[in-house]
């Protein structure tokens, strides 16, 4: 048991998994020679050998539909977009093949693909380096959506996901790369795709986040606590399937829901939540569904002051907390 | 010029197979567009007639371990591959006997238990799939290779040129084989295509490429044979373009007001299934007694299938929600 950053578990994950099992392979851009632009795949190519770490041209609807001819002739392929911004050209054959693979199949076979890409902003990266992306692929059946926010769930989710059989989009939000840390066991581990895990038990008030803004939740919960607000985090840790139960059981708990998410506030995931919660748990609220989210704008501005203003922090966070609170 | 079946060497049940693939072809789309005709074929249906000599040139020589990956007019590819007629012609009915059951219909056939890894609806994007089918292919040596059919509409994608680009550089077992009928839809591919001959666009990539007359089955085989040898034996790719016409409209909803009249009188004096016919006649590989066996027996296929295809059932509703993720 080592304490690691959320980089170095992406890496140990990738690295243990393509040892267990060698039709594990990776492909994207500069993920080899130069071990990749955030570094996740650094001394694979050395250890696994170009076969199994493959340096793409800058093609991402290949990269991706490549990965999906080879994962259905007996591979596993874990493809990197290099910026989460650079997925949409590779939309379509996320969308329209590898999503109704197993559909258009009957079910004779799976596509068993990861698509890995840093996503979000807090790194200055402007308008095209910065997207949260999930929304887009959200309402795709077919598609598992994971988004980790600890180091243990990054690892033990990657580790789920170029294990499982149908096609999943693995979201690292690039700012916790090296600023969240945490607890990793040196045993081989999953954790499942498709459950919740509640980050801080509370009774007051449920707040729902993914990914940094998780992070970011369990350090405004803390700090609320102290105002004797005792708040319960769900952390989602999987988008799609959506653990619809265990945000129920929370809202049904504590009677109130904030909502935090780096996505665009308009068709985001807290739409759903705030559906579901209005559908199934209606009688049980004390407040109104609240979300918190980044406001609709095209791009994430490259000023930092502008980013800043834009992006969900733990202050606000914070305030949001005290305002349903207060109801 | 055509060649001579002397001249071929080929042997006299192969050509009667050819033939007999043919009429299957042509016989099995009057029939699809009888049956558009009586409402019990709906949505859309792109008939193939005019270019059976492709299909039956290139896929008979194929071995069965490897793979296709075709376009949405695909029923010649499915039947000259050897899917269950009477299957084909329940999933263009979309009966729960069909190949996927009903859920794909005309333009997406499927059947991986024969290698045929599906019709394509979204112009371009089976071509990094056949390339990460050939990919695998090489990785575990299984010495497969994969057949990539596409028209001339795809060749202005851009994963037609990131799938040629990554092919070569990778040094892939796949034959690019180019349907060119000269239209894409209802444009032209005098107004859709900056380039002169298509096949010369396989030049930047390194790819070496042949033209061939798309009419004569003969030749499409002979021209086949030699591509897939150069594929096989691990060459990398090659880029095969048959020149050929479509009989009919883009689909049973165009009635074709944009080709000339004495352009398509021209092409349907070539007809490939009447001048096979002829050619077997003349040079007495064929009886007018074989011919008509072989017709008698295409005909009560035919029957058959669409005998079947009535009376199958419709997909129960449930059908409709398996198969997304492996249950």
């Amino acid at each position: 048991m080592g304490q690691i950053n959320l980089l170095q578990a992406v890496h140990d994950a990738l690295r243990e998994e393509m040892a267990r099992d060698e039709r594990v392979f990776l492909l994207g851009e500069d993920i080899g020679a130069m071990g990749g632009v955030f570094r996740t795949t650094v001394g694979l190519l050395e250890e696994f050998g170009e076969e199994r770490v493959i340096d793409t041209p800058l093609a991402e609807s290949a990269i991706v539909g490549v990965a999906i001819g080879a994962s259905v002739n007996g591979m596993l392929p874990v493809a990197e977009i290099q910026f989460a911004d650079f997925i949409y050209p590779a939309v379509n054959q996320i969308v329209s093949e590898a999503a109704k693979w197993r559909y258009r199949t009957n079910g004779a076979q799976g596509c068993p693909i990861v698509v890995r890409a840093p996503y979000g902003g807090g790194v200055h990266g402007g308008p095209y380096h910065s997207q949260s992306v999930e929304s887009l692929f959200f309402g795709i059946p077919g598609l598992k959506i994971v988004v980790p926010a600890t180091p243990y769930d990054a690892k033990g989710l990657l580790k789920a996901a170029i294990r499982d059989p149908d096609p999943v989009l693995f979201f690292e939000h690039k700012k916790s790369y090296r600023l969240v840390k945490g607890e990793v066991p040196d045993e081989d581990y999953v954790v499942p795709i498709g459950k919740a895990r509640v980050s801080r038990p509370g009774r007051d008030l449920t707040l729902v986040a993914y990914g940094l803004m998780a992070h970011y939740s369990l350090e405004a919960a803390e700090a609320v606590a102290e105002d004797g607000i005792d708040v319960e985090v769900v952390d989602l840790r999987t988008l799609a399937p959506l653990d619809t139960e265990a945000i129920l059981e929370s809202v049904k708990k504590t009677s109130k829901v904030l909502i935090v998410h780096e996505d665009n506030l308009t068709g985001g995931v807290g739409a759903e939540v705030a559906a579901l919660v209005g559908q199934e748990a209606f009688d049980y609220l004390d407040g109104p569904i609240t979300r918190l989210a980044s406001p609709d704008i095209p791009a994430m501005p490259f000023s930092a002051a502008l980013e800043e203003f834009a992006m969900p922090t733990a202050d606000k966070i914070k305030q949001a907390l005290r305002d349903l609170a207060a109801y | 010029m055509a060649m001579t079946l002397k001249e071929l060497a080929i042997k006299k049940p192969v050509a009667l197979d050819l033939y007999r693939k043919m009429v299957l072809i042509r016989r099995f789309e009057e029939k699809a567009s009888e049956m558009y005709g009586r409402a019990k074929i709906g949505g859309f249906l792109h008939l193939y007639i005019g270019e059976e000599a492709v299909a039956v040139g290139t896929i008979p020589p194929l071995e069965p371990r490897d793979y296709i990956v075709t376009h949405y007019r695909e029923h010649g590819h499915a039947l000259a591959r050897g899917l269950e007629t009477r299957r084909i012609m329940a999933e263009l009915f979309g009966k729960a006997t069909g190949t996927s059951k009903g859920k794909g219909g005309s333009m997406h056939l499927f059947d991986a238990s024969k290698g045929f890894m599906g019709g394509y609806a979204i112009v371009g994007a089976m071509m990094p799939i056949a390339t990460g089918l050939a990919l695998a292919s090489n990785y575990r040596d299984e010495g497969r290779i994969c057949l990539c059919i596409f028209g001339d509409g795809a060749v202005n994608e851009g994963e037609f040129h990131e799938s040629f680009n990554l092919a070569a550089l990778w040094n892939l077992p796949v034959l690019f084989l180019l349907e060119n009928n000269g239209f894409g839809m209802g444009t032209s591919v005098k107004r859709a295509h900056a380039g002169k001959e298509m096949c010369h666009l396989a030049d930047a990539f390194g790819i070496p490429s042949e033209m061939v007359d798309g009419m004569d089955v003969l030749a499409v085989r002979e021209a086949a044979i030699r591509a897939i040898n150069h594929v096989r034996s691990g060459k990398g790719p090659f880029f095969l373009e048959a020149i050929t016409y479509r009989f009919r409209g883009h689909s049973m909803a165009d009635p074709v007001a944009y080709r000339d009249k004495e352009e398509e009188q021209e092409w349907k004096r070539r007809d490939p299934v009447v001048t096979f016919r002829r050619e077997l006649l003349q040079s007495r590989a064929a009886s007018e007694e074989n011919i008509a066996k072989i017709e008698h027996s295409v005909d009560e296929e035919i029957a058959e299938a669409v005998a079947f295809a009535d009376a199958s059932p419709n997909p129960a509703h449930d059908e409709m929600f398996k198969d997304i993720y492996r249950e």
